[in-house]
Order: structure tokens, then sequence, then C-alpha cells
């Protein structure tokens, strides 16, 4: 058995078998997951420095020197890498007196610290299959993002408390702004919101639960919706990144109307992280510094806020260890042009627009199929790995503490 | 999918009763349940007149005879591997409750449904509830599914 880091479900179930570079028989990865697998044995880096082919001990050394002369260097990216990868980065930029931010810097960050922090009330994904009986997928679409999230905990599968499951005692409800490819699981379900209009959504939601006529939505939609909140023994909600963008950081609203519901029924809140480890990386850096992301250790010091963001820092830091992740085609423009000045240092197992562009290119195995280590599961469960090939190319964790004792 | 009145318009509409059935209706119902053969239809192979309307019929009735004996139809393009309808089929719940009972992938061979390759395939149809002569019109697969890759004839 081996695990899938194609999402944050990291499925545990999936046979797969590899020969000459390619996987052969593949069981239980859904299409995403296979479509990753597959992928990882092309377009595979190797080490470079100055876009002239290297051996990874100069690409190893040169990475450190760039990084001790560097004045203020930024470490991004984390979110694919491993526990073990991350504890070492954090160490890293410790060392360095660097600035250190991953990706839920710009996606689900304020929703990970309200989880985090206990101000949103959360459990396990088992949880859900065994004591939900009404899942609210909200902004989200697992059918795309997380394709066996219903299937294996918030739906369809048996559970302790649910023997009739989805036949009899669980509901699916969808909040969106449009038919998903999950909402049409639910139709009679499925609640439409205007773009950016999920907080006056909660707004009628919370009118409707005190008895009030609702102002905004279809009014006896909304009565019909209080209603199942009400009657809902257990329920679960998984806002994706159409909620979390939508509110603007306006977590507060979020957790008014998880209080409410509370004092109603049970109801928790389970996170739908994109990249397989991005919560490894905000529960080790808060255990750390108290803050899940954009943290700079200049000076020694901890300080935390919009200037340590990816955002702000591509433009003020002078050099940037990028591991596990494209920020040249992902994140905006004037970001993406910012570090593309900066000397790079890229740790990737794949070519991307990132590594054609920086000074140094690390090659390392892939997490899940080539190396082993812990990653922690969108809802916060550990799961550890074993490699299912030996590559005999270094993991992120081995790389960055090489890097360390060169500095 | 093709409906019988679609298939009825494609008939010679005679009601000649040759094909063994009282009328060309009764003709195409039977030929959407797969219980009677085009060929059944002695004009509409022989008449020249029929014969636009013949590869017409030929045209639409394809995608029915790929279909299993149970009328499941796959399009493997369309499915996400999400492991819906492989949790959800009673047969492999039944064949399976440690795993495809509580949302895992199946390690029974008694299985109907399972994913391979990122995509659902199907074994055992003889096991299908809408097999044989108990049959039920159990939908949970088609029911369950996000992308419309599974459905029944
Ligand atoms: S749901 Fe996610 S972790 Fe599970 S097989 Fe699919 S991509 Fe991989
Ligand atoms: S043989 Fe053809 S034309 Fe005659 S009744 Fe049957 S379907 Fe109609
Ligand atoms: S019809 Fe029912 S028994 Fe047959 S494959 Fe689909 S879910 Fe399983
Ligand atoms: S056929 Fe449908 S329900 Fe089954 S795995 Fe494919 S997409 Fe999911």
């Amino acid at each position: 058995m081996a695990i899938c880091t194609g999402c944050s479900l990291l499925c545990q179930d999936i046979e797969a078998s590899v020969s000459e570079g390619k996987l052969t028989k593949a069981k239980n990865l859904c299409r995403k997951g296979h479509g990753h697998f597959q992928a990882s044995f092309s377009e595979r880096t190797s080490p470079m420095i100055g876009r002239k082919q290297v051996d990874l001990n100069q690409a190893i050394a040169r990475a450190a020197e760039i990084l001790r002369s560097a004045k203020s260097p930024l470490l991004f990216g984390w979110s694919n890498s491993t526990l073990e990868a991350q504890r070492v980065g954090i160490s890293l930029a410790e060392k360095l007196g660097a600035t250190i931010d991953d990706t839920s810097s710009f996606c689900q960050g304020s929703l990970m610290e309200s989880i985090l922090s206990g101000r949103l009330p959360s459990c396990t994904l088992d949880d859900v299959r065994n004591y939900a009986d009404t899942s609210i997928f909200w902004g989200a679409d697992p059918s795309n993002s997380h394709p066996r999230h219903l299937s294996r905990f918030s739906y369809y599968p048996r559970g302790e408390k649910r023997q009739k499951s989805y036949e009899e005692e669980r509901t699916c409800l969808v909040v969106d702004v449009r038919m998903s490819a999950t909402a049409a699981l639910c139709k009679e379900n499925l609640f439409r919101v205007s773009p950016g209009g999920d907080a006056e959504f909660i707004e009628a939601i919370l009118s409707v639960l005190a008895g009030k006529i609702p102002r905004v939505g279809d009014k006896k939609k909304m009565i019909e919706l209080g209603t199942m909140l009400k009657k809902t023994e257990w329920g679960a909600i998984f806002p994706g990144p159409g909620l979390v963008y939508s509110l603007q950081g306006n977590m507060e609203i979020l957790e008014k109307l998880l209080a409410r519901l509370n004092e109603i029924t049970v109801f928790k809140v389970v996170p739908m992280v994109g990249h397989f480890n991005m919560r490894g990386f905000n529960e080790l850096l808060r255990e750390k510094t108290g803050h899940i992301n954009r943290v700079s250790f200049k000076g020694g010091e901890i300080v935390h806020g919009p200037e340590q963001s990816v955002m702000t820092a591509a433009k003020s830091c002078d050099a940037a260890l990028i591991v596990g992740y494209d920020p040249l085609s992902s994140l905006p423009f004037a970001t993406a042009q910012a570090l593309a000045r900066l000397p790079l240092i890229a740790i990737d197992p794949h070519r991307s627009l990132t590594t054609d562009a920086a000074e140094v290119v690390i090659p390392a195995a892939i997490s899940g199929l080539e190396a082993g280590g812990t990653a922690v599961r969108t809802d916060g469960v550990k799961i550890e790995f074993e490699p299912i090939i030996e590559p005999g190319l270094p993991a992120d964790e081995q790389i960055l503490k090489r890097i360390m004792e060169a500095i | 999918m093709v409906s019988a009145m679609e298939i009825y318009m494609l008939l010679p509409k005679t009601n000649c009763k040759k094909c063994g059935l009282p009328t060309c209706m009764a003709f195409a119902v039977g030929l959407l349940g797969r219980e009677k053969k085009i060929e059944e239809c002695t004009p509409l192979i022989e008449e020249k007149k029929y014969e636009a309307k013949l590869n017409k019929l030929r045209e639409v009735m394809a995608p029915l005879e790929s279909a299993s004996e149970t009328g499941l139809i796959i399009h493997p393009e369309k499915c996400f591997g999400c492991g819906n309808c492989v949790v959800a089929c009673p047969v492999n719940v039944a064949a399976d409750p440690t795993h495809c009972g509580v949302g895992l992938g199946p390690q029974s061979d008694k299985v109907i449904l399972k994913v391979e390759d990122g995509v659902v395939v199907a074994n055992n149809l003889e096991e299908c509830k809408r097999f044989g002569p108990g049959r039920v019109l159990c939908n949970a697969c088609t029911a369950t599914c996000p992308s419309k890759a599974i459905e029944f004839v």
C-alpha cells in the first residue's frame, strides 16, 4: 500500500506498481491522483547553476553561498514537502534570520488560523464518517479538488453511527455560486449565493435561526435551510476557496455562525486544504512562533504580519529559496516579477517557470513516490508513509540539511 | 440516450407484425430493452426504400450494443475516479463491507465496481441487482456519480 500526495486527503489505500520509470498499474487512485503519479515521471530537473548543468554538491554549495551572503532572504513554498523537511526549513529560516512563508498566505491562511487557534470547532474526517448526518460544502467542489472526499468521508461511506449512510441518514448541502459537479449530486440542496455574497448569506442564516425573516435569498429556501440546520444531529461544514476568498479575512462572521449553530446542535468545520502538507507547515510554524505563516526571524526576533507575506517580502528581500512550488506561474504578476529579479534557488523534482528562471536548481525526490516521511492530512491527522520506489535522489529534508550545514 | 419514440420514428411504421410483435412501437420498446434485434424487422432490412432509416437506426443503436448485459455503460473519459459508485453499490458493500463499506478501495474480487488507473471498471456484472430473474431497478451507481460516467440503457 502506498499513499497519494495528489491532494490533502493523503489516501492510504493505493496499490501502485512502477516499472521502467512508468506507472504500470494503479488501484484506488482517483483520476487526479493518477495524473499526479503519472506526471511524476516527466520533466524532471537536474542540478544547475546559471542554467548550466553541474553536480549536486556544487549546486548545494552555491545555494548555501547565496543564502549566507543575503541580507534578507525569503524562504517560500513548503506545502508540498514533508513535516521533516518543513522542520529543517524553519530552523534554516531561524539561523539565517530569514522571512518564511507558505502557500496558505494567499489562500486558506485565515481559515487555518481560526481552526488551529480553536476559534472554529473542528474534528477529523473519520469523525465525519462516523457521526455526521449533514455535510455542507461551501464554496468547495470536492468532486474536482478532493475527488474521494465524498466516498471516503463526507457522504457515501457507512460509519459507526451512520450505518444507513447516504441512503437514509446523511444529507449533503452545497452553497455555491454555480452548479458544480458536487452540487449536481444534491441538486435540491444547492443554495446559490452571489459572488462575494457569502457574508450576507451567513447573516441571513443567523436571522432565520433567530426566527426572523431573512433579508437576502429566496425566503422559503432560507427557512428550509434553517430547519435542516436545526434538525441536524451532528454537522460538518467544509469551507472551500470560494468561501474563504469571498469572506476576505472576515472569519469572525463564520465563527459567529458556528457559535450559534453549536448552541443548537453539534457543528464542526474541516478545512479543504489544496496541497498535501500545507496544514503540516502551518502547525509546525505555529508551534514554534505562534503564527501559521508570514514570519520573519530577522535579528533573532519573531515578527509576523502582512509585511512578512510572500507578496510583500518578494519585493523587499534580496534572495529567495523556493521549495516544491512554482510561484512564477502561480502568483500574481507583480509578485512573480519581483521574485524573478532575485537570485532564486529552487528545490523541486519538476521543471517549471520557477526552475527555468532560478540561479540554482536542486532536484529532489518526490514525496510519497520516491521519498518517505510524515504529512498532516487536511483534518490534522498525521500520516506516515514509505516511498514506493528508490530513486537515488535526496529528499527535500536531506537537501535542506546539507544547505544548513554548509552555511 | 436514445428513446423508444426516436427508434419508432426510424421503423417502417406499418404494424405488419413480421417481427412477431403486434406494433412497430412494441418492436421499438423491444429494441431498447435489447430483447429484439434490428434484423427481426425484415421489411426494414429487405426493402430498399427503408435504407436511409436502417442506417440511421444502426447508428443510434450502436452505443447500446456496447452495453453489458445489465445495460451498464461506462464512459471512462468522463470518470473522476472518485469512488462514489464503488462505495454506494450494494453488491460491493455486501462483498467487502470492511473496505467498500467504509469508503476504502475494495480488496475483494467479488465486487462489481472498482477504480483502476484513475477510472472505474466493472466486473462480475452477473451479480448486479439489475441482472437476472429477481432483478430490481437499482441505480446506486448512477445516482452517486458526479460526472454521468455510468449509465444504464
Ligand atoms: S483523493 Fe486526493 S489523495 Fe486521494 S487518490 Fe485522489 S488525489 Fe490522491
Ligand atoms: S416487422 Fe418491422 S414494420 Fe413490421 S411490425 Fe415489426 S417493426 Fe413494424
Ligand atoms: S446497478 Fe446497483 S448493483 Fe448494479 S452496479 Fe450499479 S449500484 Fe451496483
Ligand atoms: S463512474 Fe462516476 S461515481 Fe464512479 S468513480 Fe467514476 S466519476 Fe466516480
